[in-house]
């Protein structure tokens, strides 16, 4: 499988994710955002950064690019497309994931890892884990607060497209578990169809014990694993 | 023309910017005031004679780029 890691002006992790996808086996390459073709990519990867400055708002002017013709189609296609932190502001400005990310809620920069409980099974990037599952992320982010309309957030409960709640190390969700006031400690959150995906926290810098956790890899085996699941239905 | 846009928060999504002044007007005695909103203006200068296109055409911006409907409400003025 060949993931496309975009690069934006302004996006920091792209390598940090390419190295990542390849300790797991997949062949990611980066791709500039004035491609306008991603032809030969299985999958794309939207990391995080600054992309264009965060400037107006995060993710606003980083959905117009040349690349983001693509992008939008191989997720209309079923493609598996992940956005990680920047990437999640991005796929939401383009419409391509429901809501918003506004500032933490007490106005800090938020940089440590985070428990997180697995949602639904049900997504490129939670295919690879079971429901119930606590992993333990880094959380890098000023901009990470969760927010959309009731009928939104009400619709994605019910259709099981929650993905990642913030909790505490048993599991548990409450208040002082939510870092930054993600309405329902949203952390990670999917399309109806499961392919798109996007969370805060960086599931790239957690593939290593040198960096204090391994949680992140079964998130981003979630992606191929998701890919044969669709194309070869259990 | 140069036109005017105020974009705010959307009523009932969380504003963290404007409940923190909010607390720290209180914290110094002003605890008549009930709420604080953040916002963002835009100052657009834009070519042309017809007002009323230009407006138009500021309204479609506004949906496009400059304010994101899912949480923000904006409100398009003339300058001068």
């Amino acid at each position: 499988m060949k993931v496309a890691v975009v690069v934006f002006p302004g996006t920091n992790c792209e390598y940090d994710v390419v190295h990542a996808l390849g300790l797991i086996g997949m062949d990611a390459e980066l791709v500039f955002h004035q491609e306008t073709k991603l032809s030969g990519f299985d999958a794309v990867v939207l990391p995080g950064g600054f992309a264009h400055g965060d400037y107006l708002r995060t993710g606003a002017i980083a959905r117009f690019p040349p690349v983001m013709g693509p992008v939008t189609a191989m997720a209309a296609a079923g493609a598996p497309v992940i956005g990680i932190c920047n990437g999640f502001q991005v796929l939401c400005e383009a419409g391509l994931l429901p809501g918003a990310l506004v500032a933490n809620r007490d106005l800090s920069f938020i940089c440590k890892p985070v428990h997180l409980r697995v949602e639904s099974a049900r997504s490129a990037l939670t295919a690879a884990v079971a429901p119930g599952a606590v992993l333990r992320i880094p959380l890098n982010s000023y901009e990470g607060n969760y927010v959309a309309t009731a009928e939104t957030v009400g619709a994605l409960e019910a259709n099981g497209q929650v993905l990642l709640r913030y909790c505490d190390g048993s599991g548990a969700v409450s208040e002082s578990a939510n870092p930054n006031g993600s309405m329902g400690n949203i952390a990670g959150i999917c399309n109806g169809a499961g392919n798109v995906a996007g969370l805060m926290p960086h599931p790239e810098r957690a593939v290593e014990a040198v960096l204090g956790s391994t949680d992140g890899i079964s998130l981003l085996q979630s992606i191929p694993m998701f890919a044969a699941l669709v194309a070869n239905p259990r | 023309m140069k036109f005017r846009i105020d974009i705010r928060r959307k009523e009932g999504l969380a504003d963290p910017e404007g409940m923190t002044t909010h607390k720290a007007l209180h914290n110094l005695g002003y605890t008549e005031v009930t709420a604080a909103h953040f916002g963002r203006t835009i100052y657009l200068e834009i070519e042309g004679t017809d007002a009323a296109a230009a407006a138009a055409e500021v309204e479609t911006m506004c949906r496009q780029l400059l304010a994101n409907p899912v949480i923000e409400d904006f409100e398009i003025g003339v300058v001068g």
